[in-house]
């Protein structure tokens, strides 16, 4: 294989302990990922932490949060613990955020990568099918998707996926487009090997830092999406989520408005937690940026 | 104009030069208008097969759809005869073929028709256009928010970058970046209707008040101001972040320290040289985020009781009225085709160096 060492090599392989240094270095990316890691362990703990259903009566109605220290976040007006609640959504949120999120990347990913590195006829059919996917306003075709397929922890991973693997499609298929006619592909086209190793094994790790930074803005917005979701009533009514939550407590804003506040700021919180997690992702990964500091 | 201009004549061919073919090196030179009508007839053209398409998509999720009219009529009046439900179903040429089916939407589509509500008892082309004008009203009041904002917000960064009005606002826009709308929607309720009582918490007028006039108009205003903000807010950081990347980028520019060096005043500068070419990544995503602000309305319009498309589109959806519901949807995919015209337009007329193909 002493050909191979006078080929051009790919410019990712040289990057990756820079990264991981450029990313330790920026405490608002550790925080976030701190916090994203405590969410999930509380998720994960939630049958143990809560053991109860979130949606059985515990307590007395209306207790404040830290009214009653049994329940710090109180109880809504049949007696249900909040906190169990945010505990339990946590799950809800996350198994979706990144279920849609995995789902909507590989799509994204395989009609990207083809339309990017075929380009020619491929490109342009699977150009107008990204297209007629992003005309739509993205949250009313959301909507009409679940509303058809029936509300389920599934249906709505789907329908989130269904929506958002265009941005992945678009963004990859520009990665692939630059890419493809770079020295160390070039090379590989002229060893011999065929496309599906060049995509996979050449083009595509090179084209995985702005796909990892999106991802994670990609389970903020689904995350966000589904709250939304269940807050409308369209999502599974025997899970607790956080949007339903809200949603719940939207008719008695006037007399216990914290029934609503306190579900939103766990979204908000774990939104930004991702939104934050995206850009220190993309300073560490994105060498002009981080060099330049 | 001056910024334009000194930007145009960078690398533009000499005057007169007359481009025939897309492969003629350099921008050529079109008047403005030609330019518009340009940008015009190719989107016009590419839009053609995107709406069929997605017609005939809607049309199978139609199809796809848990029940169908009659069953929803039947279901309204509580019980219905095997003979009755066949009457309906041959009164909504539902007995069809689906081919033929098909072709009845399309041929009712041709002339403005997308159904029956049964719900509504009115057909879904007049319930949409009676609910359109809130939503577009609301719509176009949220985006001139979050753009004035947004534009003050951004300069006030790059002009401050990297000091504390900077960081401040970098964080705060942040924040708005991960805010659901709907909860903040809630919160601005609970704080400026039912705290402070400053403004009404839904509606878009106080119902039979029998104000004219000057006063119906402050008192709609004062009912938009809320769920308006609320839809603005996540594209106030959205234009905030473009407009400090684009005025840092533009104030690098040699037309720029020109304007300097001849002894503009730092605001002639700021409003004609910079913000001025800094504009023109704000509109494109403007007309982009036309789609997104549809879909916020859906929520943000459901919070608010506002009588618009989007309340349509939920109350549709609880009442299982699935034509009302793609009629929503394929309007507002019309919209957004149109919108992004709309743009492509205003940039051939505000930018000549942008070809058109």
């Amino acid at each position: 294989m002493s050909l191979a060492l006078d080929t051009p090599a790919s410019p990712v392989a040289a990057m990756r302990p820079r990264a991981l240094r450029a990313f330790l270095r920026n405490p608002a990316g550790v925080i976030s990922l701190g916090f994203l890691l405590v969410l999930f362990a509380m998720a994960l703990a939630a049958p143990t932490l809560y053991p109860e259903d979130p949606l059985s009566m515990v307590a007395r109605p209306f207790l404040w949060p830290g009214q009653n220290p049994a329940y710090p976040l109180g109880t809504d007006s049949l007696g249900r613990d909040v906190a169990a609640g945010v505990v339990w959504g946590a799950r809800i949120s996350l198994l979706v955020g990144f279920s849609a999120m995995a789902l909507g990347v590989t799509l994204g990913l395989v009609v990207g990568s083809l339309a990017g590195y075929f380009g020619g006829r491929v490109d342009d059919v699977l150009v107008k099918v990204i297209e007629i996917f992003q005309t739509p306003p993205n949250f009313v075709l959301l909507v009409v998707l679940v509303a058809i397929a029936q509300p389920s922890v599934s249906t709505v991973i789907f329908a989130i996926a269904a929506v958002t693997w265009p941005t992945t499609a678009r963004l990859m298929r520009a990665e692939f487009r630059a890419l493809r006619s770079k020295d160390f592909v070039v090379a590989a086209r002229g060893l011999g090997y065929g496309h599906a190793r060049i995509i996979v094994r050449e083009i595509l790790p090179n084209a995985l830092p702005p796909l990892i930074v999106t991802s994670s803005v990609l389970v903020a917005t689904a995350i966000l999406m589904e709250s939304a979701l269940s807050f409308l009533g369209l999502s599974d009514p025997n899970v607790v989520s956080w949007g339903s939550m809200i949603g719940a407590g939207r008719e008695l804003l006037r007399t216990a408005w914290f029934l609503s506040a306190v579900p939103g700021v766990a979204i908000v919180l774990t939104v930004l937690a991702l939104n934050l997690l995206g850009d220190a992702l993309n300073d560490a990964l994105n060498p002009r940026v981080s060099g330049a500091r | 104009m001056a910024g334009l201009r000194a930007i145009g004549l960078r690398n533009r061919p000499a005057a007169g030069t007359v481009c025939r073919f897309p492969e003629d090196p350099g921008p050529c030179l079109m008047t403005t208008a030609e330019r518009i009508f340009k940008s015009l007839r190719r989107n016009g053209l590419a839009a053609i097969p995107t709406v069929l398409v997605i017609v005939v998509l809607n049309f199978f999720l139609l199809k796809l759809a848990p029940g169908d009219a009659a069953d929803v009529m039947a279901g309204e009046s509580g019980a219905a005869t095997e003979e009755l439900m066949r009457q309906l179903r041959a009164r909504f040429g539902l007995d069809l073929p689906v081919l033929g089916q098909l072709q009845a939407y399309l041929g009712g589509l041709a002339q403005g028709s997308l159904g029956f509500s049964p719900r509504y008892n009115m057909p879904v082309t007049d319930l949409i256009l009676q609910r359109l004008p809130r939503t577009l009203t609301l719509m176009g009041f949220s985006l001139s928010i979050a753009i004035a904002l947004g534009l003050l917000a951004g300069t006030v960064m790059a002009l401050n970058a990297g000091r504390w009005p900077d960081r401040v606002l970098s964080v705060l826009t942040l924040l708005l970046y991960s805010v659901p709308g709907f909860w903040i929607g809630l919160m601005l309720i609970v704080l400026f209707s039912i705290k402070l009582g400053w403004l009404p918490s839904g509606g878009s007028e106080t119902i039979a008040s029998g104000r004219t006039g000057f006063d119906l108009f402050v008192d709609r205003l004062r009912h938009m101001i809320l769920p308006a903000l609320t839809l603005a807010l996540f594209y106030v950081a959205v234009y905030a972040r473009l407009t400090r990347a684009a005025v840092m980028e533009v104030a690098e520019q040699d037309y720029v320290r020109t304007a300097r060096a001849k002894g503009l005043s730092a605001f002639a500068v700021g409003s004609r040289h910079v913000l001025r070419n800094a504009l023109l990544p704000v509109t494109t995503l403007a007309g982009m985020h036309i789609g997104g602000i549809l879909g916020g309305a859906v929520v943000v319009e459901t919070v608010y009781s506002w009588p618009g498309l989007g309340r349509l589109a939920f109350e549709a959806v609880l009442r299982r009225d699935y034509n009302v519901l793609l009629g929503v949807l394929l309007l507002s995919s019309v919209l957004v085709i149109l919108a992004n015209m709309i743009v492509d337009m205003l940039q051939a007329w505000l930018d000549p160096r942008i070809e058109v193909r």
